[in-house]
């Protein structure tokens, strides 16, 4: 197939790129190598839209984090992703770390950030009564906010498909060659496609794909970021996003609400070697609940309910990588996005198209261009009248599957078959929730399994948790 | 909304009985509201045989038990909702349910707890690793291997020695899989002897004690798991730590009763139990709202739960009826060796009074003391005892009359 753009790699930068390309009359792809989209870091991160006041003035991240809060604000809610503007403190433990405070508020200043303020932990204490004791002094950073990361990709790529996009999944490019000015990217189960230009989202694989056209300009350092998830009953233990300012040990652990009404603490930072090594450790585990002791004393431990972690795809210079590639025309890098990636995540796909406008690529307005989602009807966020409404007309949402989460086979179905599909357990539990309860689908599993192998009219044998050669059963008795 | 006397909250093997045996007493007026497509409960997915022994004087599988009960719920006309999920429950008793027809509000003059519990899952226990598919809890597969006939892998190790994973350890064996090890985290299995000996033994499967798994390894399906021994903190010994590859992993760790309505309603937990705090009648704090099963407290046997719901079936129906007043009220509080004591108070001082126990530890020969003050209530002695195994002591009513403060149980080695 001949395409203009291809896009390769379907987490929330590329899924937004793809969006943001749908607006012009384009054909687009967008290629990913697992059978879903939000596979990678999209999936395991820590939800946040960071104010901007972090990243040093002058770099990319802070003016499209600057710049990404509000569109992504105004984005999430074109595209019914739940989303919650809760604001973030930054607290300091010591005088030494009330410095940081005032610095991180002046960098904040410099970067444009607005409404901040520095509070006495006192004054912090009385909005968050939960925080340490020990703390000295907070930066109050009102526009910060929370956001579910794979619902967005989900809803992004579903709305770049809904205009007119294509996603090839199982794609894992192996090849890029580039002959008169049209790329041939193959896969190595032998499909390829063609396209005038290349946007390179790829994540954590960014350089490897980028090394397929000669550029070797940068090198992905992944680096893992552990979590540990608690149950709702901990949910309302703060209801600000509680970082810690930057210290020796890291950018700290934050402890947040989730828009689910969980409360996740975390991340570490390790190096590590591969984007593949998203084990949690013990030790990991260990620090992630010491250093959220240290803002949040309280926190109870005792209700995790699980535990993830995600690599994030790093750089040594420290910011985004978002320009042609200087060796091969035709060829963008989006690369090396990390933190702020997702808060930045729109502003950033307006900016790949800038720069597309900019190599001279020709574009032309699609004014068919939808930028709204379908509101998914989530059943848990209807009140009784609206149940019962919308069971009236669609029975099946009115039968509970997960009952932790209350999730209904109306939304599970529905779910299965709103684009992006997804093909397995996994991909129905990060588009409606079932199974990611505190009983962790030890109910709903077999009935979801049943709902896709129907859906999919296919055996149970067949149906996956993620991806191939991942089956639930494995045959039959 | 409707208006019913009595809603029981699930229809497994508590909620059966306590609606046969309030209809029994008298009130009719009965509601019972289940999730699934047929009541019995997890009953339905146990196919091995065990049930009865004590209740019904004969050996039954769970099928065949819940069948028993589910007769005499049919054969009293009480109504059942099928496929409704109470999604909400007040403290004055207005149950909101959803199914296919839509949002169902009752009203209810009794509510009966009966929602039973839940597996403690992988994420609960923070073991490290990765996350493939093949990580079941034990009762998971149950349900996929005995209700829709699929199986779960060809290699299993189980964690966790509770009733559940020993069941599954002969389950899977008995279709042809490899199981290479049960672990357990304890110095002892909390599970009955007779699943060691029946599940286990019987099989040639073995048991590691102070064992537990501290790693999961496999990007897509499970490839192996890291096992190691635990010193007496539970702490991992590093040089014990050996891997087994095996595809499938089975958790039977813990049961959690599933009191998320009985939260919602504002009803007083008992940290212990994790179940609400009742009296003799199996009431709650909160005034005609019962609780019985294992939402109450996890049982050994189902026996032993359809006698708690009975309880509770005939008290829902008692007040339903007649109201009640309550006599002289104490507290019941667990002393040396015991976990906990149930029921957590006694309303009434004027009829007998069984009162059910866990110890904290395995014992041999024992004597339980139940005291108020000075006063010695009851004694038994026990040839030995275990937390596996729930203990029963009756304390005549004439005794309870001399209670005038908590009422203690404890236990002393003889």
């Amino acid at each position: 197939m001949n395409y203009d753009v291809a896009v390769i790699g379907a987490g929330v930068v590329g899924g937004m790129v793809a969006r943001e390309l749908t607006k012009y009359k384009l054909s687009t792809v967008l290629i990913d190598k697992e059978n879903d989209v939000a596979c990678g870091a999209s999936k395991a991160n820590s939800g946040i839209i960071h104010g901007g006041f972090d990243p040093e003035p002058d770099t990319l991240k802070a003016k499209l984090n600057a710049m990404g809060v509000q569109k992504l604000y105004a984005t999430a809610k074109a595209l019914h992703v739940p989303h919650k503007n809760n604001g973030s403190f930054v607290c300091a433990f010591s005088e030494e770390e009330d410095k940081t405070v005032k610095e991180l508020y002046e960098r904040g200043l410099k970067n444009g950030i607005k409404g901040m303020s520095v509070i006495s932990g006192d004054e912090a204490r009385k909005m968050e009564p939960n925080l340490s004791p020990d703390i000295t002094s907070v930066l109050n950073v009102p526009s910060a906010g929370i956001i579910c990361p794979y619902e967005l990709t989900i809803a992004a790529v579903g709305n770049a498909m809904k205009n007119g996009a294509e996603l090839l999944t199982d794609f894992t490019v192996t090849s890029i060659i580039n002959t008169d000015g049209m790329f041939t990217v193959s896969s190595a189960d032998g499909r390829a496609v063609s396209a005038k230009y290349i946007i390179n989202c790829a994540g954590c694989y960014s350089d490897k794909v980028a090394n397929m056209v000669g550029d070797t300009s940068f090198e992905i350092i992944p680096r893992a970021g552990q979590y540990i998830l608690l149950d709702k009953k901990e949910g309302a233990r703060v209801t600000h996003t509680i970082f810690q300012v930057p210290s020796k040990e890291g950018k700290g652990i934050l402890v947040s609400p989730t828009v689910d009404g969980n409360l996740l603490t975390g991340p570490t930072a390790e190096a590590v070697d591969c984007p593949m090594c998203v084990n949690t450790t013990p030790d990991g585990l260990a620090a992630v609940q010491k250093l959220a002791a240290k803002s949040v004393p309280s926190v109870q431990f005792r209700e995790v309910i699980t535990s993830f972690c995600g690599v994030r795809s790093s750089e040594k210079n420290g910011d985004f990588i978002i320009e042609e590639s200087k060796v091969q025309k035709g060829f963008v890098n989006v690369a090396a996005i990390d933190s702020p990636g997702l808060s930045s995540c729109v502003a950033i796909a307006e900016y790949t198209v800038d720069i597309l406008r900019n190599m001279g690529v020709e574009l032309i307005e699609n004014t068919d261009f939808d930028g709204t989602r379908e509101d998914p009807h989530f059943f848990r966020h209807m009140t009784d009248d609206e149940k019962n409404e919308y069971v009236k007309a669609h029975p099946d949402y009115g039968k509970i599957i997960c009952r932790c989460e209350t999730v209904t086979e109306g939304e599970i179905r529905d779910a299965i078959r709103r684009d992006p599909k997804p093909q397995d357990i996994d991909g129905v539990k990060r588009r409606t929730r079932s199974g990611m309860g505190r009983c962790q689908g030890g109910f709903c599993k077999p009935f979801v399994m049943k709902l896709i192998a129907e859906e999919n009219k296919t055996a149970m044998e067949n149906v996956t948790k993620n991806g191939k050669e991942s089956a639930m059963v494995i045959g039959k008795i | 909304m409707l208006e019913h006397d009595i809603v029981i909250i699930g229809g497994g093997p508590a909620g059966m009985a306590a609606a046969v045996a309030a209809w029994d007493k008298g009130a009719t007026d009965i509601v019972i509201l289940d999730r699934d497509d047929d009541i019995g409960g997890i009953l339905r997915q146990c196919i091995h045989n065990g049930f009865g022994l004590h209740k019904l004087g004969r050996e039954l599988t769970g099928p065949e038990y819940a069948a028993v009960y589910k007769k005499k719920v049919e054969e009293r006309h009480i109504k059942v909702y099928y496929e409704t999920m109470v999604t909400d429950l007040t403290a004055d008793r207005v149950v909101t349910a959803s199914n296919r027809d839509g949002i169902l509000k009752i009203k209810a003059k009794a509510v009966i707890l009966a929602m039973g519990c839940r597996e403690r899952s992988r994420g609960a226990l923070n073991i490290s690793g990765k996350r493939p598919a093949g990580v079941y809890s034990a009762g998971t597969a149950q349900k996929l291997m005995n209700c829709e006939g699929y199986m779960v892998g060809k290699r299993a190790v189980i964690l966790g020695s509770g009733d559940i994973g020993l069941i599954m350890a002969r389950r899977m064996s008995l279709e042809g899989a490899k199981v290479e090890a049960v672990c357990e985290l304890m110095p002892y299995s909390g599970g009955l002897t007779r699943n060691i000996v029946q599940c286990l033994e019987d099989f040639n499967i073995p048991l590691y004690l102070s064992t537990t798994v501290c790693e999961i390894h496999g990007d897509r399906r499970l490839e192996g798991v890291t096992i190691a021994e635990v010193d007496e903190n539970r702490r991992v010994i590093e040089e014990t730590k050996r891997y087994i590859p095996c595809d499938t992993l089975l958790l039977s760790v813990g049961l959690i009763p599933e009191n998320e309505l009985t939260r919602a309603a504002g009803i007083p937990i008992d940290p212990i139990t994790n179940g609400a705090i009742v009296d003799e009648h199996r009431e709650t704090e909160v005034k005609g709202i019962f609780a019985c099963g294992n939402v109450l407290q996890v049982h050994d046997l189902v026996d032993y739960v359809s006698d708690e719901a009975e309880i509770a079936g005939m008290s829902a129906a008692e007040l339903v009826l007649n109201g009640r007043t309550d006599g002289t009220a104490v507290n019941t509080a667990a002393g040396n060796g015991v976990r906990y004591v149930l029921p957590q108070r006694i309303s009434n001082t004027d009829s007998d009074v069984a009162l059910f126990m866990r110890v904290v530890k395995p014992f041999g020969k024992v004597r339980f003391t139940v005291k108020s003050g000075d006063e010695v209530l009851a004694t038994a002695v026990r040839i030995k005892a275990a937390p596996g195994e729930m203990e029963k002591i009756v304390v005549k009513s004439s005794k309870l009359a001399l209670a005038k403060d908590t009422v203690t149980v404890s236990l002393e080695e003889i």
